[in-house]
């Protein structure tokens, strides 16, 4: 399997275009901007919990 | 932000570097690829066993997680023939399974616990991580189905791998639909949780054994394990390991977050 070659094999497709405009920092924005929004309602979610525990502890 | 402790980011952020560190050492090091693995494992186990008692979990699930998406695909990958870039996606379907491996086992481990103490909050730590397992798993199978269909030509072939993969979600679907026709909390429990110390060995045995005794499109078929030299480089193990971290907490945490409310609901309904 010569495949696995280490040295840099220009003949196989990747995404050089990609990273050479700039347009790679498009994806990782995206996908960090769903991952924030998915993080920011689990942390809502979480203080939210945490308030209604301490409030049946106190009870 | 009121009653936030600052200094448990700067807990997760040391530990989430800890984490790299320890796979560049291990990785890096002179061992046998045979080596490498488990003890990865169990370095990494012991950083996220540290980050529990220092209670900075949650602050390295989110390092982690920014981390398997900016490095995913800001980093070199090899330069492969048929996966070209999609071979990031191990980053992402590939360590999605490994983490629903590790949360099925939290969840029998807690059926275990159900069965020899009877405490019905083994049950709900068991169940919500059964939950959390199918929940990975479906996305899991997903996301293989569309990584298949581009690069194997369709998104489904009978592969083994594939096939066993769905035969161990239907089965903890079964688990879900067993629990729901039981009135009793407790009888409900003890099933549910009998049921789930055979169906995890099923899927271990589906996931691992099965696939790797066929021939079979994914790595780590017709007798090779997956993860060796053809599928994984150096550079693709700094994320990768890190990455199943990431998933696994970021899972647990949401998982919690259900646990705590069935345990809020609990208490509230036993006061009234």
């Amino acid at each position: 399997m010569a495949f696995a070659a280490q040295a840099q094999n220009q003949g196989i497709e990747m995404a050089d275009t990609m990273r050479s405009n700039g347009k790679i920092y498009v994806v990782v924005a995206v996908l960090s901007i769903v991952l924030a929004g998915i993080l920011i309602y689990v942390i809502n979610t979480d203080k939210k919990i945490k308030r209604l525990e301490e409030e049946v502890e106190n009870k | 932000m009121k009653g936030y402790n600052f200094i448990n980011l700067f807990k997760g952020l040391g530990l989430f570097l800890l984490q790299l560190a320890v796979v560049y050492f291990i990785v890096e090091s002179g061992l046998s690829a045979g080596a490498k693995f488990p003890l990865v494992i169990l370095a990494l186990g012991a950083v996220v066993f540290v980050s529990f008692k220092l209670d900075c979990w949650k602050e390295m699930a989110v390092f982690g997680m920014f981390y398997t998406i900016i490095a995913g695909f800001l980093m070199p990958v090899p330069r492969l023939p048929i996966v070209n870039e999609t071979i990031r996606n191990q980053y992402f379907h590939v360590a999605m399974w490994m983490a629903m491996v590790i949360v099925l086992f939290a969840s029998a481990l807690h059926a275990v616990k159900y069965l020899r103490k009877g405490d019905l909050r083994d049950d709900i730590l068991s169940s919500e991580f059964a939950n959390l397992g199918l929940v990975f798993g479906v996305l899991g199978i997903i996301t293989g189905m569309v990584w298949a269909n581009y690069t194997w030509g369709k998104p489904w072939h009978g592969d083994p791998k594939q096939v066993s993969a769905a035969i161990g979600l239907l089965v903890y679907f079964a688990l879900m639909v067993l629990r729901s026709s039981f009135n009793d909390d407790v009888k409900r429990a003890r099933i549910g949780a009998v049921y789930n110390l055979f169906a995890f060995p099923l899927m271990i045995v589906l996931l691992f054994t099965v696939p790797r005794m066929y021939d079979s499109l994914h790595p780590g078929a017709g007798g090779n394990p997956a993860f060796g030299k053809a599928d994984l480089d150096n550079t693709m193990r700094m994320v990768f390991y890190t990455a199943i971290i990431a998933w696994t907490l970021l899972g647990v945490w949401i998982a919690t977050l259900r646990i705590r409310t069935r345990l809020l609901e609990l208490k509230v309904y036993d006061v009234l």
